[in-house]
């Protein structure tokens, strides 16, 4: 089981870093069946961890996992610190999920829709317009309801939403899916830039040619149990600075 | 989590094998039962009297009064569990709450019928809203038969969580909605309780007793089988929880073609 | 607390204000209620005047199942009570959020009933206070049902015809009070409308109180 990076390239005196997510042994349950068997892992602070596998695998399920939105059956769950079978509310407001749905209310507009979540997060409505140019939504896209726009742009919007909350913890369920060929750039740039301000990021994806560079470690989920991690290409400038 | 019962004695069931819900305590209880109806009829048709007003209509006393009572007690337990079921998670007080309200509501609809034959002849109608008591009862099986819907929608624990909701919102709003038809209707038609006030014959009185008392034996009977189908059903469910996982362990294998492709 | 209420009632009413689902479907509905009503008693006005109380709020209460269906599908309909549980917003203001958007619409709804049944019904009111503070009430109580209710059945199948089984039963003393409340506002009965005024408060009361408790166990566990 690879464990979180505690000797940076140069070799580096290591900090004991503390880890962001720590599985072990975790079962989650979606009614009665046991969407994940068995999970070990650690993940550490700056890390962009590729969660691939097959269909059915319990991707989306361990990154709900890891949201706080599941309780774990058995097993030891931490994520920030917390203790996943009793604190996880506590979990919530620290991290960002980009789940399949947008979780937009159609009949908003694109402002009024983030603002409504920066509110509700407790987060800074400052944000809500940088996070829109970022994520190349133009200005006369701000005030049109959410239902009316194409799945590409809804999904940059859900994604605005996320950045707009700056959590310590992202969680991506296929964030390219959808979006065009700037959109998917965009997200790479996103999860980089995310990664070198501290955050850490997870990302469950089917696009192996992209993401193959971008992350520091690759996961490999298949029957809810975790079968392969290594490491990754990615993070380059992570390991540049340190 | 296996808990078993006093005295019983249930059969695992390998394959092949018949399981059933019954064993001795049943049994006795069951003969105790029989025998109790049996005398419970020759006493209702033949030992008590008839009614100067009502005539033979009155011996309906010993049906309606009975399932109104065990009606009012097995939602009584389908309240409780439903608070233990929120509160401690309890499987048994889970199980405890459906039992006792699918066997509720058919003694509820028994009140509700027997209430509206009894009244046909004695008061020309077959129901009356100004009867308090059974209009409430009849909120009472409608919101039963609400509760045995939402029950019905899955088996798993978020099912059994909002079933519970439904039963402690039953619960609490119950009493007023007593109110409310009290209110609405000061009089009633219904008898005022003939348990208390003295004026059935000692037979009958005796009789009505002895019912209800057999009545809820054959209660506490049908709680229990019924509670052990729910016990075995959900066994069967649940399966071995370690079984499913090292059959969604194996899916791994299945799926096991190299995804990592060309690690650049 | 407060803010979160206000947050989560404001984007309630702004979501049913665009899409106008109240003014343009349910209004008309009601409306419809009351003529078929009319028609189906013959047009008999000391029939109608008898009825009116219980035919006003028989029709609010058909309206109600729709007004909560709706407010349960704008959650529902894309994750967002996902969403709302990751935010991080208590689930009692949630609770209580929505509760208040769908009193708004109910007593939008009721206004307009009123009107009708003054027109079409030829209700003279005797008590405006008691008339007014009845739908004030007697909707925050059904709105408090409904939406715990509401919440209940999210994410089941067959949703819709559930949950009038369970809704209505449970507002069965609403009816039988705000009839009688309202009977009286109407001076067509000789009943205490005020005394009925303090069980449909209490109704309210205890289900607003038991359905922000109820409100968190159903977004967690379900």
């Amino acid at each position: 089981m690879v464990g979180p990076k505690t000797v940076e390239a140069g070799g580096a005196a290591s900090v004991p870093l503390v880890s962001i997510v720590r599985l072990s042994g975790v079962v989650a349950l979606l009614g009665r069946f046991p969407a994940l068997a068995g999970i070990d892992l650690e993940v550490g602070p700056r890390e962009i961890v590729l969660v691939q596998g097959p269909n059915g695998a319990g991707k989306s399920t361990l990154l709900r996992l890891c949201a706080g939105l599941l309780r774990p059956e058995s097993g030891k769950a931490e994520v920030l610190g917390h203790d996943l079978s009793v604190h996880r509310a506590a979990v919530r407001r620290s991290v960002g999920l980009l789940g399949h749905d947008t979780a937009l209310y159609d009949d908003l507009s694109v402002v009024e829709n983030l603002r409504f979540w920066a509110v509700a997060s407790r987060v800074d409505g400052a944000g809500v317009g940088p996070a829109m140019d970022r994520l190349g939504l133009p200005s006369r896209l701000h005030d049109v309801a959410v239902g009316k726009l194409s799945a590409g742009q809804r999904r940059r919007v859900a994604l605005a939403a996320v950045v707009v909350r700056r959590p310590q913890l992202w969680l991506l369920d296929e964030p390219h899916a959808g979006l065009d060929q700037s959109g998917r750039d965009l997200v790479d740039q996103l999860v980089t830039d995310a990664a070198a301000a501290g955050a850490t990021v997870m990302l469950a994806s089917h696009e192996l040619d992209r993401t193959v560079d971008l992350a520091t470690r690759h996961v490999t989920v298949a029957g809810g149990t975790i079968t392969s991690d290594r490491p990754g290409e990615g993070g380059r400038g992570v390991e540049d600075v340190l | 989590m296996t808990k078993p019962m006093a005295g019983d004695s249930i059969e695992q069931s390998p394959v092949g094998r018949r399981v059933s819900t019954g064993s001795r305590a049943t049994f006795w209880l069951g003969a105790v039962v029989a025998l109790g109806v049996l005398t419970l009829i020759l006493l209702g048709f033949f030992g008590a009297p008839e009614d100067d007003q009502q005539q033979d209509a009155v011996r309906m006393i010993f049906v309606h009064v009975p399932s109104a009572i065990l009606t009012y007690i097995a939602f009584g337990a389908t309240a409780l569990g439903s608070v233990m079921w929120l509160w401690k998670r309890s499987v048994w007080w889970d199980l405890v709450a459906h039992s006792a309200a699918e066997i509720g509501v058919i003694f509820c609809g028994l009140t509700l019928a027997t209430g509206s034959i009894w009244g046909r002849p004695t008061w020309n109608t077959y129901w009356d809203w100004g009867d308090v008591r059974l209009v409430t009862t009849l909120i009472l099986f409608l919101i039963m038969v609400g509760y045995l819907s939402v029950r019905s929608m899955g088996d798993d624990d978020a099912t059994a969580t909002r079933a519970a909701i439904v039963g402690l919102i039953a619960a609490v709003n119950l009493p007023i909605v007593n109110r409310s038809v009290e209110w609405w209707f000061d009089r009633t038609l219904h008898q005022q309780s003939s348990l208390t006030d003295g004026n059935l014959e000692d037979l009958t009185l005796f009789t009505l007793v002895f019912g209800i008392v057999v009545w809820i034996l054959f209660f506490a009977w049908a709680m229990i089988h019924r509670f052990r189908v729910g016990w075995l059903e959900r066994e069967l469910r649940t399966g071995d929880l370690d079984e499913a996982i090292a059959a969604r362990r194996a899916e791994a294998l299945i799926d096991s073609q190299p995804q990592n492709g060309a690690s650049s | 607390m407060f803010s979160d209420v206000r947050l989560v009632a404001a984007k309630d009413l702004r979501i049913e204000f665009r899409s106008r689902v109240t003014v343009s479907q349910v209004v008309p509905f009601a409306g419809l209620v009351l003529v078929l009503f009319g028609f189906a008693l013959d047009a008999n006005r000391p029939v109608l005047e008898t009825a009116t109380s219980g035919l006003f709020w028989v029709t609010v209460m058909f309206v109600a199942t729709m007004a909560v269906q709706r407010s349960t599908a704008i959650e529902t309909n894309d994750g967002a009570r996902r969403a709302l549980l990751l935010a991080g917003i208590e689930p009692a203001a949630v609770f209580l959020g929505k509760l208040i958007a769908v009193a708004v619409q109910l007593l939008v709804v009721e206004v307009v009933l009123v009107a009708g049944v003054v027109v079409l019904y030829d209700a003279r009111i005797e008590s405006w206070a008691l008339l007014l503070s009845t739908c004030l009430v007697a909707t925050i109580g059904i709105a408090a049902a409904g939406s715990v209710l509401g919440a209940l059945v999210a994410g089941v199948r067959a949703r819709e015809t559930v949950l009038p089984i369970l809704l209505l039963p449970v507002l069965a003393p609403v009816l039988i009070g705000a009839t009688r409340a309202f009977d009286d506002a109407l001076g067509s009965v000789a009943v205490d409308g005020w005394a009925w005024l303090g069980l449909l408060a209490g109704f309210g009361a205890i289900n607003v109180v038991l359905g922000a408790l109820a409100y968190g166990v159903l977004l967690e566990e379900t």
